[in-house]
C-alpha cells in the first residue's frame, strides 16, 4: 500500500542550509521532516575544516542573531579559533574557527533529534508534487502549487512548502584526473532523479563546479619543516548566547608551509591530464577557491603559493591541505604535493577531487528564497549557485522563516543589503549575473561599516524576535543594550574635559596633543592614540560598562564620521527599497520602457523598484519611467 | 487659474523638449525628490532672456547666496511666493548679470516644491554661468526630465500627460548619454580610464587583503597607496583644469579663420594659443592644411581653425587644404576673415566674402603696422554694413585686445552661442570630477589619520563610481573581477 503521510514542511537536503531550514520551522511550530541521503551526513563539512573567516564570520554572527544554530554547534565543537584582520578597522574584524568536522557533525544530528516537530528520514527525494494554479505574469509559465514530494520507495509526503537544500549532490560526478565515479562528496550516493522533476517544472537549471584538495594522514608529515599557527590568546565566541568563558579551550595548532618551482613544474608538466584544462569539466568553478593547477597558470609569476595544513579534527589523524585543490590524477597529486617541505613522505588518505552537480539559475527566486511562479517551494544554499557552508547556512534560515512564515500565514522576511550581508547574499544571487559559485566576500557589501561583526546583534536580534525564534528574555537583553550604549555616547558627548594641568599631563603620558579649550570626552576619544580605557583617567565619573557596550560606544564614536556618512547613503537607499513593485504588474503595459529594459525586468519580476534598478541593463531613465508608471497606477 | 498656467506650461515644456534643439535637461537621479536640482529651462540660441530654474528644499537658500536687488542686499527668502524681483547675480563681489527673478513656494509651483526662476541674458556663456554657480552652491545638475518627474510624483501632472513624460524621460535619456560620450574627446576618456584602472587596482588589492588576510598582507602599504592618491589627486586636478577652459570637449565655438596666404592667420592662432602652434614664414602657403587649437577667450572656449589661404592654386596638396578650408568656414559658428593691408583685394577675397555673408563674423584689416595697399575704408565698403573690422597687426601685438573684447560681446549678447548640450555635458564632467577630487582628498585624510586601510577602500570606490559617470560606465562587478584576475586568491 502506498505510503502517504503528511506535514507542513518538507526539507530535502541535511546540510548546512536543510539543518538551518528544518529548525527553523520546527522551532515556528511546523510539523516538519528533513530528507537526507545518509543520514550520518547531516551537516557535513566535505571541504575545509573551517567555519567562518573573511565576511563569512559576519555570516555567521547574523544567522545567530537571527535565531539560527551553526554559531552554536561551533561554539561547542571549534578545536581552534581567530579573529582575522584585528590590524584593520572594526567592520573588517572577522571570527574564523577549525571545526572538529565530526564532532560538528553528531553535534548537529543531535540537535535536530531532539527538535520537537522535527523527523529525520534517510531518503531520496525523486520528485515534487505540484499543480498548476494559473497563469503567470511571467512570459510563456503558469504559476504553480507545491503539495508534497515523492521519495525513491514511492512514499508520498504532503506538504504546503518544501524547501530544497540539495546541496552538490543533484546529478553528481567527481573527478580525479581520469578517474570519474558518479557520486556526491566523500563518496556518498549522489542524487540523479531530482534534476528532472525541477527541469518538468519549468525550472531552468545549470551546472557548476568546485573542489577540494587531499587529506593527509598526520603522522606521514613532518612539521618541523612548516610554521606553527596559534588560535587566539582569548577566543571570542560565535554565538551572542554563548559564555565567552566557556569557550576559553585549549586549542591545536595548523600549520603553514609552501610549494616551490618543482611542485609548479609537475603541475604544469601534467596539465593535459586535468579534467578542466584537457575539458572533460563542463561545470564552472569559481575564481576565489582555484585549485592549484589555476593557481600557476594563471599567476605563473607567482614563486610559491601558500598551504595550509588543518587538523580536520580531535579524533582524527586527517590533515586537511588548504590552498592545493585539485583534480589531477593520483599520481600526479602525489608527486606534485610531495615536494612541499613537510609533505615529502605523505600518504594521501583521500585524495583531492572537483566535485560538478546540478543547481539552479537563482534569479529565478524572490529574496525571500520563493520561486517567483511556484508557491511554497523555496531553495537554499549552494543549489541556488553559492558556495560555503556560512552561505548556505544563512540562506537555509531564511528559506526556512519564509516557508514557515508564508504557512502561517505572516509577512516574509527580506533582509536589505543595507541591514546584514544575508541581505548582500541573497540579493546578489537573485538579481545579479552569477556564473560561479557565490562566495560571499567583504568588498559586496557597500555598507560594510554598518554591518560589523560585533553589532549583529543590534541589528538583527529583534527581526529574528518579530519571527519568533528568538526568546523574550534575549530581546530584552538587546533592548537594555542598546540604550546603554545611547547613554553612554550621550555622556561622552557632553562631559567636558578642560585644559586643567592633570588633564594635559594625561594627553602628554598618551603622545596626544596638548588642550587649548575645553572639548567633550567623545571629542578625545576620537584621537587614534586614545581609547575609552586610557580615558578612565580623566573621567571618574564613568559607571562601569560591559565589555560588548563600551566596544560599541568606542567604535560608534571613532568612526561617527564615516558611519553618519554611510547612514545617509542607506536613507537613499532604503527610499527605493520601499517602493514595491506588484507581483502582477503586466511590463508591457508600462509605455516607454526600452525594449532591453521591458525583457529583463519581464524575466525578472523584482519586488521594488531598488531591485529593479540592480538589474543589470536596467537603466536609470527606465527607472524613471517605472516610478512615474507606478505613480499613476497608485492614482 | 494657477492649475491652467501650470499646464500651458508644461506644454511649452513638452513642445520645447520634443523639439530638435534641446537643452532642456529636464528630470530624475537616484536620490529621489529630496535635493534641490538646477537646470537651464530655456532653448539655447539667440533668445534675449534665458530661464534657469532651481527646484527642491534649498532652492531659495541657494538663489539667496547668489542674488542681491537693486540695494545691493540679501533679501530673497524674505520675498513672498509668486512675485518677480528685480536685482543681480553676483559671484562673489563680481556682478555676473542682471536679472528678474520670480519666487514660487510650495506646492504652488510646477515641480509642487519651492522653486526659483532666474531671468537673465540669453546668452549661453551667461546662462552657463549663472547654472555653474548654483551648482556651486549645493544644487546638483537636473537629469533628463527632472523636473517634469518630480512634477508628476508630487501629484501635479494627470494621468493623461504621464505617457508624454515617459517618453521625455526615455528620449532625452538616450541622448544626453550618446551626447555626453559623443563629446569627451579621445584623449579625456583615455585619461580617466586610465585613472579608473589605477583606482580599481588599489581597491582590489586592499578587498583582497581584507578577504583573504593569510594570503595578502598590507604591511607598509599605505607609505605605497599615500604616493598613488597623490598621483590620482594630480591627475584629477589636471583634467578639472582642463573642464575649465573646455578642453574636456570636443568642441568649443567653431571659429574659423580665413584669409588669403600670408595674410597673417597662422600668427594669430599663435598669439592667441600662446604658443607655437603653427609655422609661420613670409612665404605664401605655408599652411597647407587646417589646424584646429582649442583656446580659452577669457572664460570662453573657442576651437580655433586655422585654415590654409583661400587661392586658387595648381598644388595638388595646397588645393586640398584650400577646399577644406571652405568646408570648414561653411561649418563656422564664427568667421574670422583677415585682410592682407599690403595685398590689393582681389577675387579670393571677392569669393571669401560671399561665403561669410551669413556667417558671424570679424574682419581683422592686419599688418596695419605697414603701408597699406588697400584702406580700412575700401574693405568695409566691400563688406555688409554692420560688419565689425578690427585694425590689427598681429605680429606687435596691436588690435588682439580689441578682437578679444568683440568676441566675448558676441557671446555675451548671445549673437553667438555654445551648443547648449555640450556646456551642460561640460558641467556634468566637472562635478563629477570634483566629486572624485573629494573622495580621493578623504583617501589622504584617512591615510593621514592612519585610519585602518578598509576606510581607503571606502572613499576610493567613491571616485572611482564618480569617474564612471563620465565615461558612462557603471561600477558593477568590475571590483570582484579585478580582484580575481589581479590577485591570488584563497583555499
Amino acid at each position: 500500500m502506498e505510503i502517504r503521510e503528511k506535514v507542513d514542511v518538507c526539507v530535502v537536503g541535511a546540510g548546512h542550509a536543510g539543518c538551518e531550514a528544518a529548525l527553523a520551522c520546527a522551532r515556528l511550530g511546523l510539523e516538519t521532516v528533513i530528507f537526507t541521503v545518509n543520514i550520518d551526513s547531516i551537516a557535513l563539512m566535505p571541504c575545509n575544516p573551517n567555519i567562518g573567516g573573511s565576511s563569512k564570520g559576519h555570516l555567521v554572527r547574523e544567522l545567530d542573531a537571527l535565531g539560527g544554530e551553526m554559531g552554536k554547534v561551533t561554539d561547542r565543537t571549534f578545536i581552534q579559533s581567530k579573529m582575522l584582520n584585528l590590524s584593520k578597522g572594526p567592520a573588517v574584524h572577522s571570527l574564523r574557527a577549525q571545526a572538529d568536522k565530526a564532532e560538528y557533525s553528531r553535534a548537529m544530528r543531535k540537535v535536530l533529534e531532539n527538535q520537537e516537530g522535527l523527523s529525520i528520514k534517510q531518503a531520496e527525494v525523486c520528485e515534487l508534487l505540484w499543480e498548476e494554479t494559473g497563469t503567470s505574469p511571467m512570459e510563456g509559465k503558469s504559476t504553480k502549487k507545491v503539495t508534497g514530494v515523492k521519495i525513491f520507495t514511492g512514499a508520498v509526503y504532503e506538504c504546503k512548502a518544501v524547501i530544497l537544500c540539495t546541496g552538490t549532490y543533484l546529478k553528481a560526478r567527481c573527478l580525479c584526473g581520469e578517474a570519474i565515479t558518479y557520486t556526491g562528496p566523500n563518496g556518498l550516493m549522489a542524487a540523479n532523479y531530482l534534476t528532472g522533476s525541477l527541469a518538468a517544472m519549468g525550472i531552468e537549471m545549470r551546472r557548476f563546479k568546485t573542489g577540494t584538495p587531499a587529506r593527509m594522514d598526520r603522522r606521514s608529515l613532518d612539521f618541523s619543516k612548516m610554521e606553527e599557527q596559534f588560535g587566539d590568546e582569548r577566543v571570542v565566541p560565535f554565538s551572542f548566547s554563548t559564555d565567552p568563558e566557556e569557550v576559553q579551550i585549549s586549542q591545536v595548532s595548523c600549520f603553514l608551509t609552501y610549494t616551490n618551482e618543482n611542485t609548479h613544474k609537475i603541475i604544469r608538466d601534467n596539465l593535459d591530464r586535468s579534467p578542466i584544462y584537457a575539458g572533460v569539466i563542463e561545470g564552472t568553478g569559481p575564481r576565489y577557491c582555484p585549485s592549484i593547477e589555476d593557481k600557476v597558470v594563471k599567476f605563473a609569476d607567482k614563486e610559491r603559493h601558500q598551504v595550509f595544513i588543518e587538523p580536520e579534527g580531535l579524533h582524527t589523524n586527517e590533515m586537511y591541505v588548504g590552498g592545493m585543490s585539485s583534480s589531477l590524477p593520483e599520481d600526479v597529486q602525489l608527486a606534485m604535493y610531495r615536494t612541499v617541505p613537510g609533505l615529502e613522505k605523505c600518504k594521501i588518505v583521500r585524495n583531492a577531487y572537483a566535485i560538478e552537480y546540478d543547481c539552479i539559475n537563482p534569479r529565478q527566486l524572490y529574496p525571500t528564497l520563493r520561486f517567483k511562479d511556484i508557491k511554497g517551494l523555496y531553495s537554499a544554499g549552494q543549489l541556488n549557485g553559492s558556495s560555503g557552508y556560512e552561505e548556505a547556512a544563512a540562506q537555509g534560515l531564511i528559506a526556512g522563516i519564509n516557508a514557515a512564515m508564508s504557512v502561517l500565514g505572516k509577512e516574509e522576511l527580506v533582509l536589505d543589503r543595507s541591514e546584514a550581508y544575508i541581505g548582500v547574499l541573497i540579493d546578489d544571487l537573485v538579481t545579479k549575473d552569477n556564473y560561479e559559485p557565490y562566495r560571499m566576500m567583504t568588498s559586496r557589501a557597500e555598507y560594510r561599516l554598518l554591518l560589523r561583526q560585533d553589532n549583529a546583534d543590534l541589528r538583527l536580534r529583534e527581526k529574528g524576535y518579530d519571527v519568533g525564534l528568538i526568546t523574550q528574555m534575549q530581546y530584552d537583553k538587546i533592548i537594555n543594550k542598546k540604550s546603554m550604549i545611547k547613554r553612554e555616547i550621550e555622556r561622552l558627548k557632553n562631559v567636558k574635559i578642560g585644559a586643567s594641568r592633570t588633564n594635559q599631563a594625561f594627553l602628554e603620558k598618551h603622545g596626544s596633543a596638548s588642550l587649548k579649550t575645553s572639548v567633550s570626552l567623545a571629542e578625545l576619544l576620537c584621537r587614534p592614540e586614545l581609547n575609552y580605557q586610557v580615558l578612565e583617567d580623566i573621567d571618574p565619573g564613568r559607571e562601569t560598562l560591559p565589555d560588548e557596550v563600551i566596544e560599541q560606544v568606542e567604535i560608534e564614536i571613532k568612526y561617527e564620521g564615516y558611519i553618519e556618512r554611510q547612514l545617509r547613503q542607506v536613507e537613499q537607499f532604503k527610499k527605493m527599497e520601499m517602493k514595491r513593485i506588484p507581483e502582477e504588474l503586466n511590463y508591457d503595459d508600462v509605455p516607454s520602457l526600452r525594449m532591453e529594459a521591458r525583457q529583463k525586468l519581464k524575466a525578472f519580476h523584482p519586488l521594488s523598484v531598488g531591485q529593479a534598478s540592480r538589474i543589470s541593463g536596467v537603466s536609470p531613465a527606465d527607472i524613471s519611467v517605472l516610478l512615474v508608471y507606478l505613480g499613476t497606477a497608485r492614482s | 487659474m494657477l492649475g491652467d498656467l501650470l499646464f500651458q506650461h508644461f506644454l511649452v515644456y513638452i513642445i520645447k523638449v520634443t523639439g530638435n534643439f534641446v537643452i532642456l535637461i529636464l528630470l530624475m537621479g537616484r536620490g529621489m525628490n529630496t535635493d534641490t536640482i538646477a537646470a537651464i529651462a530655456t532653448a539655447p540660441g539667440n533668445a534675449g532672456i534665458g530661464i534657469i530654474r532651481v527646484s527642491g528644499e534649498d532652492a531659495i537658500k541657494i538663489v539667496d547666496v547668489i542674488f542681491r536687488n537693486k540695494n545691493n542686499m540679501r533679501v530673497l527668502k524674505d520675498y513672498k511666493s509668486h512675485t518677480i524681483h528685480y536685482g543681480f547675480i553676483f559671484n562673489g563681489d563680481e556682478m555676473i548679470d542682471e536679472v528678474m527673478v520670480s519666487i514660487l513656494k510650495k506646492p504652488g509651483s510646477f515641480t509642487a516644491e519651492d522653486t526659483v526662476e532666474i531671468n537673465c541674458h540669453g546668452g549661453m556663456f551667461v546662462l552657463g554661468r549663472i547654472l555653474s554657480l548654483v551648482t556651486g552652491h549645493g544644487a546638483r545638475l537636473a537629469q533628463p526630465g527632472e523636473f517634469t518627474k518630480r512634477a508628476f510624483l508630487n501629484g501635479r501632472i494627470d494621468l493623461s500627460e504621464a505617457e508624454a513624460v515617459m517618453d521625455i524621460i526615455s528620449s532625452q535619456n538616450e541622448l544626453a548619454l550618446k551626447n555626453s560620450l559623443r563629446q569627451l574627446r579621445g584623449a579625456v576618456s583615455e585619461k580617466i580610464g586610465r585613472l579608473r584602472k589605477g583606482i580599481v587596482y588599489e581597491i582590489a588589492y586592499i578587498e583582497s587583503a581584507l578577504d583573504d588576510p593569510e594570503h595578502i598582507s598590507l604591511a607598509g602599504y599605505p607609505e605605497k597607496l599615500e604616493k598613488r592618491v597623490d598621483e590620482f589627486i594630480r591627475e584629477t586636478e589636471s583634467l578639472l583644469a582642463t573642464a575649465d577652459n573646455g578642453r574636456i570637449l570636443k568642441e568649443g565655438i567653431k571659429t574659423v579663420i580665413v584669409g588669403k596666404p600670408n595674410a597673417g592667420k597662422s600668427s594669430l592662432l599663435n598669439v592667441l594659443a600662446g604658443e607655437e602652434r603653427a609655422i609661420v614664414t613670409d612665404i605664401a602657403g605655408t599652411t597647407r592644411d587646417v589646424l584646429e587649437e582649442n583656446i580659452n577667450l577669457g572664460g570662453i572656449s573657442l576651437l580655433v581653425i586655422d585654415t590654409a589661404g583661400i587661392r586658387s592654386t595648381e598644388d595638388v596638396v595646397e588645393r586640398i587644404g584650400v577646399e577644406r578650408a571652405k568646408k570648414s568656414l561653411q561649418e563656422a559658428d564664427l568667421v574670422v576673415y583677415m585682410v592682407d593691408s599690403t595685398v590689393a583685394l582681389d577675387g579670393n577675397d571677392y569669393e571669401i566674402m560671399e561665403m561669410m555673408k551669413d556667417k558671424k563674423c570679424i574682419v581683422l584689416y592686419n599688418k596695419s603696422d605697414l603701408v597699406p595697399v588697400v584702406s580700412l575704408e575700401e574693405v568695409k565698403g566691400r563688406l555688409e554694413k554692420e560688419a565689425l573690422v578690427i585694425r590689427t597687426s598681429v605680429k606687435d601685438n596691436t588690435g588682439i585686445g580689441e578682437f578679444e573684447q568683440a568676441v566675448k560681446k558676441l557671446f555675451l549678447e548671445g549673437k553667438i552661442s555654445v551648443d547648449g548640450e555640450i556646456m551642460i555635458t561640460s558641467l556634468r564632467h566637472k562635478e563629477a570630477l570634483k566629486e572624485a577630487l573629494e573622495s580621493l582628498k578623504l583617501v589622504k585624510r584617512s591615510l593621514t589619520d592612519s585610519l585602518p586601510e578598509d576606510f581607503y577602500a571606502i572613499d576610493l570606490m567613491g571616485a572611482y563610481a564618480s569617474l564612471g559617470k563620465i565615461t558612462g560606465e557603471e561600477v558593477g562587478e568590475d571590483l570582484v573581477n579585478e580582484i580575481f584576475s589581479k590577485f591570488c586568491m584563497g583555499k
